[in-house]
């Protein structure tokens, strides 16, 4: 059946890499002609969502299509996407034409149309004249014009590309940028690109995929990514953000940084723990007093950054917030704050609290996360073992530094700074994921001993 | 500018010592003196009596099975090398690789006559006759190791992706090989081959144990017959000074290759 | 079916053929020289031929003497050679690979041809043949095989350690022994490795140096597979084969190109 809206359709792909996960339940449907990228950290498997379409690698579940034909045991050769790869693949014995040429020549198209399209190609990537240059002469942004030209020669239905402009500096890339929009109006040939730079994303796509950790975890135009992220890794990795703890008191009615804002989201309930994101750019200061004030602070620092000033506030009741504006505020000063109802972006929590699976082996004996906890006597032992649910909240996840004397260790994969407190995850040895808030200053991949009291263990029976 | 002097004099009187040898059987190749050391007048009679008489066929014939040997054995190393270079670059994993590479080394690290002796072994055990076969088995045996070694570097520098780009712009795997692969690893091709057949003509202390008992002889074994009758067959002078001659241009020529090589990649 | 063709498409399933070429022309071979060994003529396991080699005397003795050629040898490589090779690699003289070129041409001429060249030699200068010429007949074999490694190592060191040691007072003397010796020692170790071992186990250089006279380890074991007491010969095969591995583990440092010293 064929799908004439979708040029590709990715159902349920999953895919491991021995016992990684890297692909967990991906579906993705691309529109004919649109630039889409995909967006994530290094190791979230955006570029193997890209292998997989091009036929690099099999997915262990779920299906791909091309053009409405099933593509899962199509190789690459035959299928009809070109790749343009990170660090431009361009072949070292050949040169500018014969790399250009290379898939026009396996398909035998007679010469003098290879070289008509040829010229075309590079002509479209401003490399004319280049045609019979050594490709090891050439700067990077050329050779990746070449590797553009390449692919885009044999007339591709999709054109996906892996990071391509990561090697290369900041002026080159912006220039880069602006020509790959160029092409892909003047073609009108879907694009699929992949790459970790938000602002790349934002600045070049259509569509915008946020993907970690195998998941995708928003799809929607650049607007909507940035003014309205559905979860707090969405909101951290688009733009620098404020993500702080609140609450949702009613419609239209949050409160977070100790006070109550009027905002614009409805919905969440009543008296309900949500997390809420504000641009620093949103943020307007004023010096203080002003009549307008919702709420005080002093700056901290204050750090030129060539278009606008970063500024640090701690807010009056001990939060700290980034801010960004046109005018300097000198340290030590003391600023009011407006922030505007549009501004406020609410999220639903993803978890208000640690849930571990977990099996009760004895009274005061619980099994999860790979070890046994001591906890205390619960009154639902039985006398066989019983499968629970343990509830552990985020401040009270202890964690050690010594990573001898604990029994469980992890490493530190997720930090957000919530304003007053970091709120990490941390991954075990047995890839769970525990929660937990604290004051103190972590880095990603730390190795920090956990622990867990028995008195902060809330156990029930888990329902079947 | 003393010391510049002293340095200058070392290298040459070390290289006048080494070279000493070569030119003494050069100069006295040249005359038909029974033994080295008389000099009965200039003459190529030597170099005629090696290429025309017949009382030589049998180091003829020698020298003949060394060349043909020397060939086969290269291609045959050449090919299998590359092909194993290939497979061990693309292995997953670590520990197989490890244990690939380690045997790969073994030949090298060991002593020929260890190789040889063992190889020996190995047919006696078999109960094969050992002749024309088995000693070039026994040269792809020593000669495949410095292919592998040869080109396994070339495979190192190459973007890897380069073999996924050829797949992707239409290309079968076979043909991705061919038209992206080899040619970037044709220069560790080359020189593995090199490196191989003049390892496999040098070679002396794994044919003396390989060639049986048919009547064999590579060079080596044969130039090490003679010497044991005692004295040295006039015409083995002009043989070694060929020999001499021949293996200078080759290296020259290879020292040449990646002479220009690298200056036309520093012209670009 | 599929898992099959996958198998096969996959280029690491290239190194199958060469892991089977391997196991029967390199690791079968081995295992064989140590069942020889410590097999009887009549077939069956025995230490025999261990018992044999301790007692004989000639054997050990060929064993130690063979050693002691081997030390000096290398000592004398390593006294001519890394002058030699300090001395190609320093300004003067690293322009031209010429140079170096012909230091490395002896080495790919065969080994029989060098010596019988060398034997000439003496022949034509009247010096007999005997214990003295059988050393200068390894130092001029294997000269060349201790001088590439080392060569190797100081061209490609990195001339600002010099540089830091001078900036930080240090004299030419200074240089040398503080800086430049011991960072090339990585070239000296595998010079040894390609000098030290081959001494032991060539032959052909000793007998026709020396007019069979001196015997070395590697003629001894050659005398012995010639006449088929393949056993003894196993055996003695065996020992040198662990000398082999016991220098190696000594250097640890297995780069690959430098143990075919440079050769590539």
């Amino acid at each position: 059946m064929k799908d004439s809206n979708f040029i590709i359709s990715l159902d349920h792909i999953s895919k491991w890499f021995g016992e990684k996960q890297v692909l967990n339940d991906v579906n993705l449907h691309v529109k004919k002609g649109e630039f889409i990228t995909i967006l994530g950290p290094s190791g979230c498997g955006k570029t193997t969502l890209l292998r997989i379409i091009a036929g690099f690698v099999t997915p262990d579940e779920g299906s791909v299509e091309i053009g409405g034909d099933r593509m899962n045991d199509i190789p690459p050769y035959k299928r009809p996407v070109n790749t343009v790869f990170q660090r431009y693949a361009l072949f070292p014995h050949l040169n500018v034409y014969d790399n250009v040429a290379f898939g026009l020549k396996l398909a035998k198209v007679p010469e003098e149309e290879i070289e008509q399209r040829v010229r075309k190609s590079l002509k479209m990537v401003n490399m004319t004249d280049y045609e019979w240059r050594d490709v090891e002469s050439l700067s990077g942004g050329q050779q990746q014009r070449v590797a553009i030209a390449r692919a885009l020669i044999n007339s591709p239905e999709v054109l996906l590309l892996d990071e391509p402009l990561s090697a290369l500096d900041h002026k080159m890339r912006k220039d880069m940028q602006v020509e790959l929009k160029e092409i892909h109006k003047k073609l009108g040939v879907t694009f699929l690109f992949v790459t970790h730079d938000q602002e790349e994303a934002l600045t070049m796509s259509d569509t915008i995929v946020v993907m970690d950790d195998g998941v995708i975890q928003q799809a929607g135009t650049p607007t909507d990514i940035y003014n309205e992220p559905v979860n707090a890794f969405v909101a951290d990795f688009i733009g620098e953000s404020n993500i702080l703890n609140g609450t949702m008191l009613f419609d239209r009615k949050v409160n977070f940084l100790g006070h109550d804002f009027d905002c614009v989201d409805e919905g969440f309930g009543e008296n309900v723990p949500v997390d809420v994101v504000i641009r620093p750019e949103d943020v307007y200061l004023m010096e203080s007093p002003n009549k307008a004030s919702m709420f005080e602070g002093t700056v901290q620092s204050c750090v030129f950054r060539g278009v606008h000033y970063e500024i640090t506030v701690i807010t009056d009741e001990g939060y700290e917030i980034t801010i960004q504006d046109y005018n300097p505020f000198e340290a030590g000063m003391k600023v009011s704050m407006i922030i505007k109802p549009q501004d406020i972006q609410v999220m639903h929590k993803e978890r208000t609290c640690n849930i571990f699976e977990g099996t009760l082996v004895d009274e005061t004996h619980v099994e999860m996360l790979g070890i046994v906890f001591e906890c205390l006597p619960q009154d639902i032992w039985q006398g066989e073992k019983l499968d629970v649910l343990v509830e552990v909240d985020f401040d009270k996840v202890d964690l050690l530094d010594d990573i001898d004397s604990a029994e469980l260790t992890g490493d530190v994969r997720f930090i957000l700074y919530k304003g007053d407190h970091y709120y990490l995850s941390v991954m075990t040895e047995d890839r769970d994921y525990v929660y937990v808030d604290t004051n103190d200053v972590y880095d990603e991949r730390d190795l920090v001993g956990i622990k867990i009291l028995p008195e902060d263990m809330r156990i029930r029976k888990a329902d079947k | 500018m003393k010391r510049n002097f002293l340095a200058k004099a070392y290298i040459w009187l070390l290289l006048i010592l080494l070279y000493a040898p070569m030119v003494i059987i050069g100069v006295f190749s040249f005359t038909e003196a029974k033994v080295l050391g008389n000099w009965t007048g200039f003459s190529v009679g030597l170099y005629k009596s090696l290429f025309t008489s017949g009382a030589h066929e049998a180091l003829m014939s020698a020298l003949l099975n060394t060349l043909i040997i020397g060939l086969v054995a290269s291609t045959l190393a050449t090919a299998l090398g590359t092909v194993s270079a290939i497979g061990i670059f693309n292995l997953r994993n670590k520990r197989f690789k490890a244990a690939m590479n380690t045997m790969n080394n073994i030949p090298i690290l060991n002593a020929d006559i260890i190789t040889g002796v063992s190889l020996f072994l190995l047919f006696v055990s078999l109960g094969v006759t050992q002749g024309y076969v088995t000693l070039t088995l026994c040269h792809v045996t020593f000669c495949t190791p410095y292919v592998v070694l040869s080109v396994m570097p070339r495979l190192k520098q190459m973007n890897p992706n380069t073999f996924e780009a050829a797949l992707d712009l239409g290309a079968t795997p076979s043909q991705a090989l061919r038209k992206v692969i080899l040619p970037q690893i044709k220069s560790g091709m080359v020189s593995g081959f090199l490196l191989s057949f003049i390892l496999s003509i040098d070679d002396f202390e794994v044919s003396v144990f390989n060639v049986g008992t048919n009547g064999l002889q590579t060079l080596s074994t044969f130039i090490y017959a003679d010497s044991r009758k005692g004295g040295l067959t006039p015409e083995l002078r002009p043989m070694i000074t060929i020999t001499f001659v021949v293996i200078l241009a080759i290296l020259i020529i290879m020292n040449l290759r990646t002479k220009t090589n690298t200056q036309t990649k520093t012209l670009k | 079916m599929g898992k099959i063709k996958q198998f096969f498409g996959r280029r690491s399933s290239w190194s199958i053929p060469y892991l089977i070429f391997m196991l029967i022309f390199v690791v079968l071979p081995l295992i064989l020289v140590v069942f020889y060994a410590f097999r009887s003529p009549q077939g069956g396991f025995t230490l025999d031929n261990i018992k044999t080699f301790i007692n004989e005397k000639e054997s050990v003795n060929t064993l130690l003497y063979s050693i002691g050629i081997a030390l000096i040898n290398t000592a004398i490589c390593i006294l001519l050679g890394y002058p030699a090779a300090y001395i190609l690699s320093s300004s003067r003289f690293s322009s031209s690979s010429v140079m170096v070129a012909l230091f490395l041409i002896p080495m790919f001429i065969n080994v029989l041809m060098r010596t019988l060249a060398t034997v000439a030699l003496f022949g034509f200068i009247h010096v007999p043949l005997g214990q003295a010429t059988l050393i200068f007949g390894m130092v001029y074999n294997y000269l060349p095989f201790m001088i590439l490694p080392i060569y190797t190592v100081l061209q490609k060191l990195d001339r600002s350690y010099i540089e830091a040691a001078q900036d930080l007072g240090a004299d030419s003397m200074r240089v040398f022994f503080r800086v430049t010796l011991p960072l090339s020692m990585p070239g000296v170790v595998s010079g040894i490795m390609m000098v030290f071992m081959p001494t032991i186990s060539t032959f052909a250089i000793a007998e026709l140096l020396t007019m069979n006279n001196i015997k070395l380890f590697g003629t001894i074991i050659q005398e012995n597979i010639n006449n088929g007491m393949w056993n003894y010969g196993a055996l003695l095969s065996l020992i040198m084969l662990i000398l082999i591995v016991l220098t190696n583990l000594f250097n640890e440092d297995k780069e690959e190109a430098s143990a075919a010293g440079g050769l590539i």
